[in-house]
């Protein structure tokens, strides 16, 4: 955290320092709703990670009006998204698109899931064959004790 | 010259931390007592050197000493007190010194309450100790030399960058850290455990310790960094899913993990490898945490990151402890053996899932903040990996997680009745639905928030239920109290920490349900936000110690009672010519009313005012988890029955 927003301070430092503009919002809640949805989807190009409603660096004060023009316009969410995303690229979305790039990211989830109960039912199944073989001196035992409770 | 003691000294304590990690683990392999017996005495001789160390850059930094470079770039003698010591940590080489520091504490004190250890693992455990420690103070040494001079001195230091002049970040780092350098001491463990070739229930209870104290501290200190954020950079967040952030949260992640299934080993002798395992993957995410912040590799956002020699030493460092120790655990793990059975519906069976799902959860943030690395490398794409990924792709781990964990504590060991725990849970389940649908009710269509108060009732309520059951209070309600007092502490502390998630949940919910206001006012001017009515008064100017600032006045009215006065401030800090906005904030614990304040024209200002419902419920869950770690450290248990294995094995 340190770190990062030290970096963020230096780089950015108007994105910290200012607080938006009121002009900017859209005049129907509903829409601005909308407009913040997408938005928080969409990665200011030039900061570190913030989305488009979190810095006020001016790439992304464009861009957040970008995206409430098309709003007000009547376009849905997805519209816009994919009219951002085919002009500035892959790199804008923060939710990424599901390519061969990124394939396994979005596997991740099931792959990490799925080989950790593959481990266990392994690990599981040989624990249980361990415990079901008696050695010929357990054997002997039990038969014993069997004898001696009966 | 106080800098140039400071100096010897961490070259001392290297030296020290070499002996202290070769003639323990030797003594140990070959059973030589006279060797053993150094590790305690060398630990402690580190730690003075280390501790000898700190203080003299603490001293120069209070004195102010223009000499030194880092306190030329990081401090300013119009500073307070508290800023001239926190500058001391705040930085890349006084961190790395802070950092081992706790390292060599955490040594002393494996040396000295650690007498009850059998010599033998205790030797080894200083050891391995002493073995991370001369790394890192041969990084120090070579890379990152905190005592650097600067000749001829300038008239005065630069300054610490003013967002970071703040009481909660003074002490974030060191809680990180503690948490952090926690996991050294239980991978120092496990890595003593491959080496004995033996894991057992006193091994367990004397990891269970370092891992709740290690958790603990990393829980508070993610806590600190996140409600800094919270106040501190005026936009009414509180996690940003940056890499930092996620270094911080993949050693919590593991770490919870950890310190569930070693609860397995010291009650139950099973789960062992998959024990140690874990351990060496928590020091290795604290590792890989320290490696991404300071060496710059990823496409972020850290001061730190500007050396790449700092980075390939780190990174060097980073494999050779864990690829050493996981060669390790390849050639010894089988050895461990003794996996319990049990059925896969039992305690253990749900500490298993919690395992899995805490883990997997791990596995996604540790992809989601590469992967913009890899994938550039791999394929040539430039991709962003944010929040929205990160909430889709943990969000369906997480729900069976929250799920279980209402459920886990009312299995029994060995082999449960699913059917009996769910019977004592109906009216837990009952409550949380309810408030699901309460808040569809009260809120309107918000489906996450309703689901994030359905968790916290499911999770603060499947505590308390867990409680009852233990002390019997509806089957025998004369006993309850007696059975209350005589429950074990760890009991109390698991459902006090679940019961601490529920509150992060309903916070985390109500945040949800924030609104906020983005408005241009005149002073007498008003605007309406949540029901309430918030008036400009004025803005003015103020002058602080070492900043001066425009100070907005906020009065915040609920029809013709005056609610509170907000003053949210523009600061700027002569020294380093920087501007900071500093929000106002009123709490009544179940809502913040939030305010900040922007440009100012035509003789008014913008203002951004938020309603936050039950914002600070995110950090008292924090906390509430910290003590319920706290309180199941403290248990009788941990501390009396440790030494039990020594008794055993001291007539030999």
């Amino acid at each position: 955290m340190t770190r990062w927003l030290f970096f963020c301070l230096l780089l950015a430092l108007p994105a910290w320092a200012a607080v938006g503009d009121p002009n900017e919002r859209l005049p129907d809640p509903a829409k601005e709703a909308i407009a913040r949805e997408i938005g928080r989807e969409l990665r200011c190009l030039v900061c570190q990670n913030q989305s488009i409603e979190d810095s006020d660096a001016q790439l992304a004060r464009d861009l957040r009006r970008l995206v409430r023009e098309r709003v007000a316009a009547g376009e849905d969410s997805a519209a816009v998204i994919r009219f951002v995303h085919q002009r500035y690229g892959d790199f804008v979305l923060l939710r990424p698109p599901v390519t061969a790039a990124t394939m396994l990211l979005w596997a991740t989830p099931i792959l990490a899931l799925g080989g950790g109960i593959a481990v266990i039912m392994l690990r599981r199944r040989r624990a249980l064959a361990e415990a079901a073989a008696l050695s010929p001196e357990e054997a002997r035992r039990l038969a014993e004790l069997d004898r001696g409770a009966a | 010259m106080i800098g140039e003691l400071g100096h010897f000294a961490l070259a001392l304590g290297c030296i020290l931390a070499l002996a202290q990690a070769i003639l323990p683990l030797i003594g140990a392999h070959r059973r030589d007592a006279r060797l053993m017996a150094l590790a305690s005495p060398l630990a402690g001789a580190q730690l003075i050197a280390i501790a000898s160390a700190f203080g003299a850059l603490l001293w120069a930094f209070a004195v102010n000493d223009t000499t030194v470079s880092n306190v030329v770039l990081n401090s300013h003698s119009q500073k307070p007190l508290l800023y001239k010591f926190s500058g001391a940590w705040g930085n890349h080489e006084g961190s790395m010194v802070l950092w081992v520091l706790i390292l060599a504490l955490c040594g002393g004190a494996v040396a000295g309450f650690g007498r009850d250890l059998p010599s033998a693992l205790q030797a080894r455990v200083i050891g391995i100790l002493g073995l991370i420690a001369a790394g890192f103070l041969g990084f120090i040494i070579f890379t990152s030399n905190p005592f650097e001079r600067v000749w001829p001195p300038p008239m005065d230091g630069q300054g610490l960058n003013p967002i970071l002049q703040d009481p909660g970040l003074a002490f974030h780092p060191p809680m990180l850290y503690l948490g952090y350098v926690g996991y050294a001491v239980t991978f120092a463990f496990a890595v003593a455990a491959l080496l004995e070739g033996r894991v057992d229930a006193a091994w367990g209870r004397w990891v269970r310790p370092w891992s709740l104290a290690a958790w603990s501290f990393l829980t508070l200190g993610i806590a600190l960094g996140s409600w800094w954020a919270y106040y501190e950079l005026g936009w009414g967040g509180y996690w940003f899913w940056d890499p930092v952030e996620n270094a911080s949260l993949l050693p919590w992640l593991i770490g919870a993990a950890l310190l569930h299934s070693a609860i397995v080993v010291e009650k139950r002798e099973s789960l062992k490898i998959w024990t140690v395992l874990l351990a060496i993957l928590a020091f290795g995410m604290s590792l890989l945490g320290t490696f991404l912040v300071r060496s710059g590799v990823l496409n972020s956002v850290h001061a730190f990151a500007n050396d790449p020699a700092r980075g390939v030493f780190i990174l060097a460092l980073l494999m050779a402890y864990v690829a050493g120790a996981l060669a390790l655990f390849a050639w010894r793990a089988p050895k461990l053996g003794g996996t319990g059975i049990f059925a896969p519906l039992s305690r253990e069976g749900g500490l298993v899932l919690n395992n899995l799902l805490l883990c997997s959860i791990a596995a996604v943030v540790l992809v989601g903040t590469l992967w913009p690395m890899f994938a550039d490398i791999l394929f040539g794409a430039k991709i962003s990996v944010g929040a929205p990924f990160f909430n889709a792709a943990t969000a369906p781990l997480a729900i069976p997680l929250v799920a279980a964990m209402a459920l886990g504590p009312m299995l029994a060991w060995k082999r449960a009745d699913l059917a009996g725990a769910l019977q004592r849970l109906w009216w837990v389940g009952a409550l949380a639905v309810a408030s699901a649908f309460l808040t569809l009710l009260v809120a309107g269509y918000h489906v996450w928030p309703a689901l994030g108060f359905a968790a916290a009732a499911w999770l603060i309520f499947g505590a308390a239920a867990d409680i009852l059951d233990r002390i019997a209070a509806f089957r025998r309600p004369s006993q309850a109290w007696n059975r209350a007092r005589g429950l074990p502490r760890a009991a109390w502390g698991g459902a006090i920490a679940h019961a601490g998630v529920g509150v992060m949940f309903a916070g985390l919910a109500g945040m949800g349900l924030a609104t906020d206001a983005l408005v241009a006012l005149k002073p007498g001017e008003a605007t309406r936000l949540a029901g309430y009515e918030w008036r400009l008064e004025r803005i003015r100017d103020v002058q602080g110690p070492n900043w001066s600032a425009r100070r907005a006045t906020v009065t915040v009215l609920d029809g013709a009672r005056v609610v509170t006065v907000l003053e949210p401030e523009k600061r700027f800090f002569p020294v380093g010519r920087m501007n900071t906005t500093e929000a106002a904030i009123h709490t009544n614990a179940l809502r913040d009313l939030y305010a900040v304040l922007g440009d100012e024209r035509d003789g008014g200002g913008v203002l951004r005012l938020h309603h936050n419902p039950l914002a600070p419920w995110i950090w008292f869950g924090a906390v509430i988890m910290a003590l319920g770690g706290g309180l199941s450290l403290s248990d009788r248990r941990v501390r009396v029955s440790a030494p039990s294995r020594k008794a055993a094995t001291a007539p030999a």
